[in-house]
């Protein structure tokens, strides 16, 4: 990300320290990740200490400090789902890209990631790709929900990154 | 002045200070590993616990971040404070079972094998290098870094801080000796952080003092001193 579209994030939060979770939120929803020249950039111009971004960066796990596919899927592990077979999607999902947990697709298209409770319980087992989720899905529905996703814009969703949309498969 | 007692002896504290303060000023031993008196209190190590009564409640607390309060009542080495430090020490030597200062408050307290799994770590997490580098220093070169069981103490990328001037101040306040500082004539290496800075001799005696670029970092947050004050050793000045 250039330096003047970091100035513009940071204007918008009126170079405020106490907004740094809400301008590395923007940056990620940018670059899908924290790039090291941009916590830097940001550091100069608020004449905050690269450690404690740092220190907050690497809190919570939203935050990605290595590169990450366009698409992040998350599958969730929490109980309901479990029981009623995420791992098996999880397996299903980890041949079919050919990466483990944690890993990005080599065309750069899909990181993979687990999570242990997305609050849809009764969607389960549940699978969030970007800002989508898709509920009741089975290891037969992951290779047509994960091609809908290959030719997609990353942002054509919805215009708010942090607005959720809804999504059953039937 | 405000007065309570400790141990059943009368004793004096100043508003603001807390009752670790108090009690190692009036002798008591009282064991603990992240405080330091130049340094805000952190409450990490959970060694300094005490029982504290106020107003006929009596409950553990650690007594560095508890202030002092008129007519409380601290009483430091009762069969409940021993249960909790021996706790917090078989916790740290199951971590750290090579560290020296936790082997020897293992063996104070009689302490044996820990119960759990035994890790090979050398820091104990108690933040006084973080903190020293960020109140005293001022330089927040180095941080916490992750959370829960993977959180650890390190520069910004795990390497190498930029701003790190290569003081010592963890080097030396560190209570389990794991920052170790390796000098050369014309280097000066952290070596934890991986942060190796050239000396700069002195124009007196040529004998090689400081880092440039902490002498630098001085010159900035120092005002009114001349310029060639920073170029002799403190001997030659």
């Amino acid at each position: 990300m250039g330096p003047k579209a970091i100035d513009r994030i940071l204007k918008k939060y009126d170079y405020e320290h106490s907004s740094i979770i809400g301008v590395l939120q923007d940056l990620q929803d940018e670059e899908n990740y924290l790039p090291e020249k941009d916590l830097e950039h940001i550091s100069e111009r608020l004449s905050m200490p690269l450690a404690r971004i740092y220190r907050i960066a690497t809190f919570y796990n939203t935050f990605s400090l290595t590169p990450r596919g366009k698409q992040l899927i998350n599958v969730c592990l929490g109980t309901a789902c479990h029981v009623r077979g995420a791992a098996r999607v999880l397996d299903r999902l980890k041949m079919y890209l050919g990466i483990d947990v944690g890993e990005m697709t080599k065309d750069r298209l899909f990181s993979l990631q687990t999570v242990n409770c997305v609050g849809a319980c009764a969607l389960g087992p549940i699978v969030v790709i970007g800002n989508e989720y898709h509920g009741q899905i089975t290891p037969g529905k992951v290779e047509s929900t994960i091609k809908k996703y290959r030719k997609k814009p990353r942002k054509s969703a919805t215009k708010s990154p942090r607005h959720k949309k809804l999504k059953i498969e039937n | 002045m405000i007065t309570f007692t400790i141990d059943g002896f009368e004793v004096e504290g100043e508003k603001g200070q807390n009752v670790l303060q108090v009690a190692l000023d009036n002798g008591f031993d009282i064991p603990h590993l992240c405080y330091h008196e130049a340094l805000k209190p952190y409450g990490a190590c959970r060694l300094c616990q005490v029982e504290v009564t106020k107003g006929g409640r009596t409950r553990l607390t650690t007594s560095c971040n508890y202030p002092v309060l008129e007519g409380i009542s601290v009483q430091t080495n009762t069969e409940k404070t021993t249960r909790a430090r021996k706790m917090v020490i078989e916790l740290l030597l199951a971590r750290c079972p090579g560290v020296p200062i936790i082997k020897d408050l293992a063996k104070e307290y009689s302490v044996g094998e820990p119960r759990f799994k035994v890790d090979n770590d050398d820091c104990i997490l108690c933040g006084l290098c973080e903190r020293v580098c960020r109140e005293v220093v001022g330089v927040d070169a180095i941080t916490f870094l992750g959370r829960g069981s993977d959180r650890k103490v390190g520069p910004p990328l795990e390497i190498n801080p930029k701003t790190c001037i290569a003081c010592g101040a963890c080097v030396y306040i560190c209570p389990t000796n794991c920052i170790k500082l390796e000098e050369t004539e014309s280097e000066r290496t952290i070596v934890r952080w991986e942060r190796t800075l050239p000396m700069k001799k002195c124009k007196a005696c040529g004998r090689s003092f400081a880092p440039w670029f902490q002498l630098e970092y001085f010159g900035k947050i120092t005002d009114g001193i001349p310029a060639d004050f920073w170029d002799k050793c403190v001997d030659c000045r």
